[in-house]
């Protein structure tokens, strides 16, 4: 479970389209003083401080000096193509438009009240020689690693559902051995796709809530309600009866079909994707590493591996694009998950893994350095796939 | 008496004069008096720090370190009373008042001659060194009044606030006893860390036999401004922090949300001209949230990043606008920012006087940073004020992600001391 509020962060994603270029933590990149342009933008006008820069990366520090929320854009030859974007600039405000330009011939337009054509210029960028290889077919690119990655949730979303099936008539008839042998391994699947899961804000809380993040009155259902019931603490429990087990057990197989038909109609774009991959490795470093997940069953592990998965998955649809826009991120990324599997399969014990409580701390500390090389480059995936 | 600054009214010998050092002279506003428990206008000339010298008034109407400016670093410690009868408590009381008077003037904690075989009265660290700005300002905790069992400890149990219980558990809390609850707390702000540790440690030297330091809390930086007078300073996650803090000059909104007055509660009139201190230590997960895109920052906070205006627009101090909308109709600020929940309109107009400080006690076993912000907020009524809002934050604010509270304490602070008597004395007369 996250506590991550899916609304915030869906708010952010659908704000940035697909192949729109970001807007840039970072100053500058490698764009040199001409390749930095400041555009300010009002009601009547929209100012840029120059006509033209050099190709390769551009920022545009865009500033709202209207009283309307505006826009800014980069517009292909044709005034069709949208080569980079920026939006909801509130009065005020300014926001860095990051992108990589080829030589060619452009417009730039402000929006304010973003509506209309907006307030238009030509532009253009001349060669500076810096390789800038942009070409039409990124979106197809972008195409194919959303319909790859759209099936890896189909499918583990089938698993899931055919595994929570199982689990959950196991529990309900008192199989409790058989029903903690299947525990971590149907949550697996849950674990591998979690962030699409959170998109869904209303499922989450009710599938994947643990004990600690319970509100006042709050009902708890779910993995971690039976996991608990599963394996009690020694003193100051009181096991759930059939009738309650068959409760929360109907309860969460009703949500995993709710998910699972859910997950049908969802839309992966990169930065959804690239987004999901690091936010796995964030619940891992949160969560998992730290033992806090599982704190009835210890299967922190299985969670861990397959939140590595998940982000591992996205990954490998997205290197095709990034491969193109920064090949020393992808060979940076890849050699780390690769490095980061090495430490995790130490500890692997039959189908499955050793407990979390059986780790030593210096092993959990060298598993947390892991994540810790891993996530910080694959922060940056996000922005490397969309610029 | 008043917060504002003022030059050391008394004949005393400052730490600076003792050692034969000149005083800097620094320029000193001229102070303002009100009396009763009325809140003086402060001036920005007043309340600017005017470098090490300015010193702040300990007796008066409210104790000091609540709306005085928020000075730069903070020592706190919750205290466990070990003493058992009602006499030794207020002998306690009494001796940290006197110090404490001493102290926030530049002085030494006891200024007796000492004997060359005896150890020094004062621990002598902030010897040479200016008051710094330093408040001390004195809390009780629920479990002075009632043991665990419910015993009424030293005859006060019946004066017990109403307001004055334990905080319940908020969703995701994480609490360390170790770093939570006290029977009582002292806060020590200065400018100068070493002027906050020392009066603290000659506090609690003061205190062995009678109490004990059951946690304490270092704060480096303030993440909140109390006078309008100062800038915003930013938090860990880098943020403005407190822009829409109460201010000291808004003396309506002080009685309103921070002086707990007359007839609030019957049973604990005593209480009138103090306010309720609530102490949360607040983990921040600072390396995921340092691999979090600027967009998710921004839209986490509701606010941006370079000037801390709300993402409806205009400068920091423009309300934020919750009805803006942007692309796709969206809304600009989310409804699950930190900003619109947080916002008084979202919580039944309700304000805080926040007073918090950035901290980091090193790494943790994983070696990531132990730091995030120390939250010290001082509010009338905590049921109303912080309970409902901080519910309400760990159930929807996005920035609960990379936060793990995991301190927490409530404490009753007394109105000021009288000069010639001593802090909390109303409790005990």
């Amino acid at each position: 479970m996250s506590r991550r509020t899916s609304s915030v962060i869906l708010t952010a994603l659908l704000a940035s389209t697909a192949l729109a270029a970001c807007t840039s933590n970072e100053p500058a990149g490698n764009a040199g003083d001409q390749g930095k342009l400041s555009v300010t933008s009002d009601a009547k006008t929209c100012e840029l401080s120059a006509k033209e820069a050099p190709s390769g990366n551009l920022v545009f520090n865009v500033t709202n000096k209207g009283s309307q929320v505006t826009e800014f854009y980069l517009l292909g030859e044709d005034g069709l193509r949208i080569v980079g974007e920026v939006e909801n600039i509130a009065p005020g405000l300014s926001r860095d438009l990051v992108l990589k330009a080829a030589p060619g011939k452009y417009f730039t337009a402000c929006k304010p009240g973003m509506v209309g054509k907006g307030i238009r210029s030509a532009f253009t960028v001349t060669d500076s020689g810096n390789d800038t290889e942009l070409t039409g077919d990124d979106k197809a690119l972008a195409q194919t690693a959303g319909s790859q990655y759209g099936s890896y949730v189909k499918d583990q979303t089938e698993q899931l559902l055919t595994k929570t099936q199982s689990f959950v008539s196991l529990y309900k008839a008192g199989k409790d051995d058989q029903a903690r042998a299947l525990y971590a391994d149907a949550r697996r699947h849950w674990e591998r796709i979690e962030p699409v899961a959170e998109s869904f804000g209303d499922l989450d809380p009710k599938m994947d809530l643990r004990e600690a993040d319970l509100e006042p009155g709050q009902t708890w259902t779910g993995w971690h309600r039976i996991e608990k019931d599963l394996w009690p603490p020694k003193t100051g429990y009181t096991a759930l009866t059939p009738a309650q087990r068959a409760t929360v057990a109907d309860q969460l197989l009703t949500d995993t079909r709710t998910l699972s038909s859910r997950t049908r109609t969802t839309t992966h774009t990169p930065d959804k994707m690239a987004n999901g991959s690091k936010e796995l490795m964030d619940e891992v470093a949160t969560g998992k590493v730290t033992g806090e997940e599982e704190i009835w069953s210890h299967t922190d592990l299985w969670d861990f591996q397959a939140n590595v998965d998940g982000a591992r998955v996205a990954f490998e649809d997205l290197r095709p694009i990034l491969k193109k826009k920064d090949k020393a991120l992808d060979t940076s990324i890849a050699t780390k998950f690769t490095a980061l599997q090495k430490l995790l399969d130490q500890h692997k014990k039959g189908d499955g893994f050793v407990l979390y409580n059986e780790l030593t701390p210096a092993q959990v500390k060298e598993l947390s350095s892991g994540v810790n090389a891993l996530s910080e480059p694959l922060s940056k995936l996000t922005a490397a796939v969309t610029l | 008496m008043t917060d504002e600054q003022q030059e050391n009214p008394r004949a005393g010998v400052s730490r600076r004069r003792l050692l034969g050092i000149t005083g800097t002279g620094a320029a000193v506003g001229a102070a303002t008096f009100a009396g009763g428990l009325g809140l003086g206008r402060a001036t920005a000339d007043d309340s600017v720090p005017q470098g090490g010298s300015r010193t702040y008034p300990f007796y008066g109407g409210h104790q000091s370190g609540v709306v005085t400016p928020a000075q730069d670093r903070l020592h706190f410690a919750a205290f466990d009373v070990t003493a058992t009868t009602r006499e030794d408590l207020i002998t306690l009381l009494q001796a940290w008042t006197l110090a404490a008077a001493e102290m926030t003037q530049g002085r030494p904690a006891q200024a007796d001659e000492t004997s060359y075989d005896a150890p020094p009265a004062d621990t002598g660290e902030a010897d040479g060194l200016p008051a710094s700005g330093l408040t001390l300002t004195f809390g009780f905790g629920p479990s002075l009044f009632r043991d665990a069992q419910g015993k009424d400890r030293f005859g006060i149990a019946a004066r017990q606030p109403k307001e004055l219980a334990r905080l319940p558990h908020f969703p995701a809390d994480k609490l360390d006893p170790s770093r939570s609850d006290g029977d009582l707390c002292v806060q020590a702000c200065a400018d100068d860390p070493q002027v906050a540790v020392h009066a603290i440690r000659n506090l609690s030297r003061i205190a062995f036999g009678s109490a004990e330091i059951r946690w304490a809390q270092l704060g480096f930086g303030r993440t909140s401004s109390t006078s309008t007078s100062q800038a915003t300073p930013r938090n860990l996650f880098g943020f403005k922090d407190g822009t829409a803090n109460l201010k000291a000059e808004n003396a309506g909104d002080l009685d309103q949300h921070v002086w707990v007055a007359r007839g609030d509660d019957p049973r604990a009139e005593w209480m009138t001209g103090g306010s309720y201190l609530v102490a949360r230590r607040i983990n921040m997960h600072l390396e995921t949230w340092d691999r979090t895109s600027l967009r998710e920052q921004e839209a986490i906070v509701g606010r941006d990043r370079p000037q801390g205006a709300p993402l409806s627009g205009g400068t920091e101090f423009t309300e934020p606008d919750f009805a803006a909308k942007g692309r796709g109709n969206e809304p600009l600020i989310s409804a699950t920012s930190h900003v619109q929940l947080a916002h008084p309109t979202r919580n039944g107009g309700a304000k805080m006087l926040r007073r918090g400080y950035n901290f980091t006690d090193g790494n943790d076993a994983l070696g990531r940073l132990d730091a995030g912000l120390f939250f010290l907020a001082y509010v009338r009524r905590p049921s109303t004020q912080y309970i409902p809002m901080q519910n309400r934050l760990a159930q929807h604010d996005g920035m609960m992600e990379y936060l793990q509270h995991t301190g927490s304490a409530l404490f009753a602070v007394p109105p000021g001391a009288r000069a010639g008597g001593y802090v909390g004395e109303v409790l005990f007369t």
